[in-house]
């Protein structure tokens, strides 16, 4: 049985369903991600976990025991708050222990308790500041210690890192992740960034306006999206969505990207669909990530499945590590991703090789991911 | 803010700009302090004196006699026991009455913000409404109710009058004070196990210095300067100063002692100079504080 059970969970305003019917599981110490644009329900989602927020419908467990009735303090839950939420007249050690004092653990207890987070979190000399005096990522850490002292069932982290700098950011989220393999918590986290969510998760659940979208590994959010939101919103920069359609049938049936003057791109039909499903002049949507396009020589030589098409070169943007080719299909830039050395010039004609053992196809009426 | 002005005044702004800007200052602080002034000059002259003298003179004959019958001897009405009495009666209303109604004012400000229920908004806007609502228009409702209650002429009674008739500003002060006072703060404590009384005496309160200071000044100042609730429905030894005050300067028995009733008017305004001077500028920042976060 899950660790963490939500069942059939609704929430609404007035006449307005913010929350409609989510189902999601989580094992011990499992990590799962609540991903989404902003206004998609995922902090109200993680504020019905808390306790903080009433829910119309649905059912939450934790370790087997339905947890609806039960106030915030008595579901053996700690949160973090996006503004770390750190009371402002309290040292760094009251604030770390107002929990431990609000549940009448003895002072001594509470003093090692606090001692023992301070050495884990490395903020043992800040102990006696106010919060006012710590830097963002101190306040980060105190927020973490405060969490952390009370060893609960539950983490819950909503959107922890959104205040920080990029780079800071970047380093908080590794310690995250470090101090998930450390303790082996089961934590639910919100995010808007989809890269936290990539990095960080055991699994992820895509939200938008309400409902989920997609729950699955990082993995398959990624290589398999369940509908065309998902799609968009995991990778960037985002997979390229592409009207085509199936031309031929079975045997020979084949994909055709249509090009403004020029032949169309012509593809085979990528391997996670069933080709015999597909109908002659079937309208679908191909989805394929800026790094299944490359140049030829970057290609994955063992893939059984490239087919290289020659394109007209509109930008490239060095990145560094890669160099992205924008070039046009059906009306649409299409982004590839190339070897940083790869030479491609502006308004070249090169050979692009798509892998298409990484695309996906999409069905354009309903946006969910064919099969 | 100082430093500004001088180096870069207002556009035109030459020395004769601000010489006259200066001066017409100069003016009007003059006109509002002279009252003060001729009040406090007369306050220390002897009778002879203020008959004979010029208003605007410095006493001749230095004498704190009239400070001291004021406080101790004048007649107010038919008793001859000074102020002293009086002055007791209003510090003995105005304390537990701004306590209180400071105290309520930020338990409602507290729930209307932290811990919002159905109908929220009507109950904060009947409490506004009461704002609003001329004293004059309860007099009669409210002598109604104090005389049920068995506490008219009492002390008593204009306690429960002015906490009643605070609790509107002082449920506004609290309330808007509290709207910017991150809810995250509240949530985290309720995480934390913390109760209903717990977060607001432990998270709320210890935030909340610059709103208690303007609350405070607020009722002090309107409590203790009250005429008409002292006046209808106290009577006799039970009266507030500002009451005890005006019969002070309508007894009439012989010669009107001006200088005696400045003394206990100088008196009388004491509390409130005091507590603006002492927390006036705490008053300022308060008030400012709800404007801008931080």
């Amino acid at each position: 049985m899950a660790f963490l059970e939500i069942s059939g969970l609704r929430k609404r305003y007035h006449n307005l369903e913010v929350l409609k019917g989510i189902d999601l599981e989580l094992e011990k110490g499992g990590f799962l991600v609540l991903v989404g644009p902003s206004g998609c329900g995922k902090s109200t989602l993680l504020n019905t976990i808390a306790g903080l927020e009433a829910f119309s419908e649905g059912e939450i467990r934790i370790d087997g025991e339905v947890v609806n009735q039960l106030r915030p303090s008595k579901r053996d839950i700690a949160m973090v708050f996006q503004s770390y939420a750190l009371y402002p007249n309290m040292t760094v050690a009251q604030n770390i222990g107002f929990g431990m004092e609000m549940r009448g653990v003895p002072k001594p207890q509470r003093e090692a308790a606090i001692q023992r987070v301070a050495g884990m979190l490395q903020i043992s000399h800040l102990l006696g500041r106010r919060p006012s005096q710590l830097s963002g990522g101190q306040r980060q850490r105190v927020a973490m210690g405060r969490a952390l002292v009370r060893d609960p069932r539950v983490f819950l982290f909503d959107e922890p890192l959104s205040n920080l700098d990029a780079k800071l950011r970047v380093d908080m989220r590794t310690e995250i992740k470090k101090l998930h393999a450390a303790t082996g918590k089961t934590i639910v986290y919100v995010t808007h960034d989809q890269v936290e969510a990539m990095t960080l998760g055991t699994k992820i659940a895509v939200l938008k306006e309400g409902a989920l979208q997609q729950v699955g590994t990082p993995a398959e959010v990624y290589n398999r999206p369940a509908n065309l939101f998902v799609a968009d919103f995991m990778g960037s920069p985002a997979m390229n969505l592409l009207p085509a359609q199936v031309t031929g049938s079975n045997g020979t049936a084949a994909l055709t990207v249509a090009r403004d003057g020029g032949a169309p791109i012509v593809l085979r039909i990528p391997p996670s669909v069933a080709a015999a499903r597909l109908a002659p002049g079937q309208p679908v949507i191909l989805g394929i990530r800026p790094e299944a396009i490359t140049d030829p020589a970057g290609a994955d030589r063992n893939s059984p499945w490239i087919d290289v098409q020659e394109a007209h070169v509109e930008i490239v943007e060095p990145a560094g590590s890669d160099t992205y080719v924008v070039t046009r299909a059906a009306d649409k830039e299409v982004i590839a991703r190339m070897r940083a050395d790869a030479e491609v010039r502006p308004g070249s004609r090169i050979p692009f090789a798509f892998d298409l053992a990484k695309a996906v196809l999409f069905d354009p009426g309903s946006g969910q991911r064919l099969a | 803010m100082r430093a500004d002005a001088t180096a870069v005044g207002p556009g035109g702004g030459g020395a004769l700009g601000r010489a006259f800007i200066y001066g017409l200052l100069l003016v009007f602080a003059v006109i509002f302090l002279m009252p003060l002034f001729v009040m406090l000059v007369t306050s220390f002259k002897t009778l002879d004196e203020v008959h004979n003298g010029n208003m605007l003179a410095l006493p001749q004959h230095w004498t704190i006699a009239p400070w001291l019958d004021a406080w101790g001897r004048a007649c107010v009405g038919l008793s001859c026991n000074g102020i002293a009495g009086y002055f007791g009666n209003s510090i003995e209303m105005v304390v537990p009455a701004v306590a209180v109604s400071t105290l309520l004012g930020a338990v409602n400000g507290y729930v209307l913000t932290k811990w919002r229920f159905p109908g929220h908004k009507l109950v904060f806007g009947l409490m506004l409404f009461g704002c609003f609502i001329p004293f004059q228009a309860v007099l009669i409702p409210m002598a109604r109710v104090l005389g049920l209650l068995g506490i008219g002429n009492s002390i008593l009674g204009l306690i429960l009058t002015h906490i009643v008739y605070g609790l509107g500003f002082t449920t506004l002060f609290f309330r808007n004070y509290y709207e910017a006072f991150p809810t995250e703060l509240v949530r985290a404590a309720q995480i934390d196990g913390a109760g209903f009384w717990q977060i607001f005496r432990r998270i709320l309160l210890p935030a909340s210095g610059p709103i208690i200071i303007v609350t405070v000044i607020f009722q002090f100042t309107n409590i203790w300067n009250d005429f008409l609730f002292g006046s209808s429905f106290t009577s006799g030894a039970n009266v507030p100063m500002t009451v005890a005050l005006n019969n002070l300067v309508n007894t009439s028995t012989g010669v009107r002692q001006y200088n005696v009733d400045m003394a206990a008017a100088i008196i009388a305004a004491g509390p409130t100079l005091l507590v603006y001077i002492v927390a006036g500028r705490y008053f300022v920042r308060g008030l400012m504080a709800g404007a801008v976060k931080g």
